[in-house]
């Protein structure tokens, strides 16, 4: 019982986080297209310097940004998470 | 309280300031800078030409960010440094005294010298202040000629023909920078230039800018041609900044030259970015690069060791991905050929790591939209050039970063018309198991 709720809510987990937008800093150079196109205004150049994915779940998954970067930094990608559900 | 005083204000030196916080959150930072916009993205003054931004856009930091890293922000021109002193003159009349330095004071555009080449209407794409000038300019002129090879050259032709001027590209050189790209890859560029509407002048060098009303009118060719513009624009290579190092006696070659910690040969002065020449112990020599990462990744370590680590240097595989003439072009380690030995002319968003020629078999795939090359050595892909194919770069990073093993493909990348796309992802499939 107790594995079947695990592997549940490891689904769960699995599901929330797909396709969130991660992104390459090291080929990032701080022009703000992707900022400038988000339609909610997400800093997303600022999570590029960081390095960090965007878990924003204001986040409209419309790709804007993955399409209109001239350098290819940002990718939708399934990440997991850790069991207490934070990156 | 240490006091560290960073000259410029490029990604070298905020990494810097990012890099001494690590370590040091009590020490004074200043950054003296006498570019008034401070801060910004340069290579985004490309999209700016182009008009997919806003001049607000360019600037990653905030007030607020300048802030968290209590930096204090000084628009003064460096005049002097006074290394027994400790100390830097500056312009308004002011002497800053740092027990740390570091010169981040990038590279400049190397300036034309035919007859005519102060007028106005001549000009580069060094700072933000020249992007708004072009801007300005293209608003008005017909015709624009653009000479140089390399990355910035060609922002340049896209970000005029962008703003609907007609463009005349003069080529020094038989194609497209020659000493990076093969003759197919110059080609490709070239024929989507054409399309585009570029009007292309290979081996050509201009000899004189023509004035009309103390402007530029026109040009005239070595071949004696004359072409009308009211713009000449430039981009003939970069050399970095090293005026005020050289004068306050630190080691400079074609740039300042520092260790793999950024150690110029000076006590307590450091170098970083645009303006270094780093030494590399795999290549054993001292070497230029142009490109943002690296100038980012510099700083942050040479920060660090500013404030007393000792972070060494690992230099990582010069790695570019940008967009030219709309296709996603990726230039990862070796790609230099035997034909292309001799003076290295280095312009932005370039390494002359590239240039290296490895020991290796050619790999190549090419259609219309799709260009590969892999230098593909015993073992490993040494070097690789993409076009078209944004989804490659990250696995051949990857390969050729970590030398990875290729003997299974090898056989298969070097059989002629072989679809290395189709391979390359494979591989990385199996490997990683996805």
């Amino acid at each position: 019982v107790l594995r079947k709720l695990f592997q549940r809510e490891n689904k769960r987990h699995v599901r929330m986080v797909e396709k969130h937008l991660v992104l390459d800093g090291k080929r990032c150079v701080q022009c703000g297209i992707c900022s400038f196109n988000c339609p909610i205004n997400i800093d997303v150049r600022r999570h590029a310097w960081e390095n960090e994915p965007i878990f924003n779940s204001r986040c409209l998954s419309c790709g804007e940004c993955v399409m209109r970067c001239p350098r290819g930094v940002i990718k939708f990608e399934r990440i997991h998470l850790p069991e207490d559900g934070r990156p | 309280m240490t006091r560290y005083v960073l000259i410029g204000s490029g990604v070298a030196a905020v990494a810097a300031a990012e890099g001494i916080r690590t370590a040091d959150p009590d020490g004074s930072i200043t950054i003296i800078s006498n570019d008034p916009d401070g801060y910004y993205s340069r290579p985004g003054l490309a999209y700016l030409l182009t008009g997919e931004i806003d001049t607000q856009l360019l600037f990653p930091f905030r007030a607020q960010d300048f802030k968290r890293l209590n930096i204090h922000l000084r628009q003064a021109k460096a005049l002097r440094i006074r290394p027994a002193e400790k100390s830097v003159e500056i312009h308004p009349a002011a002497v800053v005294a740092y027990d740390r330095l570091l010169l981040a004071t990038g590279a400049s555009a190397r300036p034309l010298t035919m007859p005519g080449s102060g007028l106005q209407g001549v000009n580069k794409l060094d700072h933000l202040e020249d992007a708004r000038r072009l801007i300005q300019l293209a608003g008005n002129a017909r015709s624009a000629v653009v000479v140089g090879g390399g990355i910035t050259a060609l922002e340049l032709v896209e970000g005029l023909i962008a703003r609907r001027v007609t463009v005349h590209y003069i080529l020094r050189g038989k194609r497209f920078w020659s000493n990076v790209l093969d003759e197919s890859e110059s080609e490709m560029i070239e024929n989507r230039l054409r399309k585009e509407g570029v009007i292309l002048h290979p081996q050509r060098e201009i000899v004189e800018i023509q004035a009309k009303n103390e402007r530029v009118g026109g040009v005239r060719l070595d071949n004696g041609e004359q072409i009308k513009c009211e713009i000449v624009a430039y981009a003939i290579g970069t050399a970095p900044r090293t005026d005020l190092a050289r004068e306050a006696g630190i080691l400079c070659d074609r740039g300042i030259l520092v260790n793999e910690t950024f150690h110029t040969n000076q006590a307590h002065i450091y170098a970083a970015g645009d303006a270094a020449q780093i030494f590399d112990p795999d290549a054993k020599k001292y070497l230029l690069d142009s490109l943002w990462s690296s100038a980012r990744a510099q700083g942050f370590i040479a920060g660090q060791n500013m404030a007393g680590r000792s972070v060494i240097y690992q230099k990582p595989v010069s790695f570019n991905v940008t967009r030219l003439t709309g296709l996603a072009i990726t230039i990862i380690g070796a790609v230099g050929s035997a034909e292309n030995i001799g003076p290295v002319e280095i312009v932005r968003g370039d390494s002359e790591s590239w240039r290296e020629v490895p020991l290796a078999n050619v790999a190549e795939q090419e259609t219309e939209h799709l260009s590969v090359r892999l230098m593909v050595g015993e073992k490993q892909i040494l070097g690789a050039v993409v076009m078209g194919a944004p989804e490659l770069s990250a696995p051949l990073l990857t390969l050729i970063r970590d030398r990875v093993d290729i003997t299974p493909i090898r056989d298969q990348l070097l059989t002629p018309s072989a679809s290395i796309e189709k391979i390359l992802l494979e591989f990385q499939r199996i490997s990683t198991g996805v």
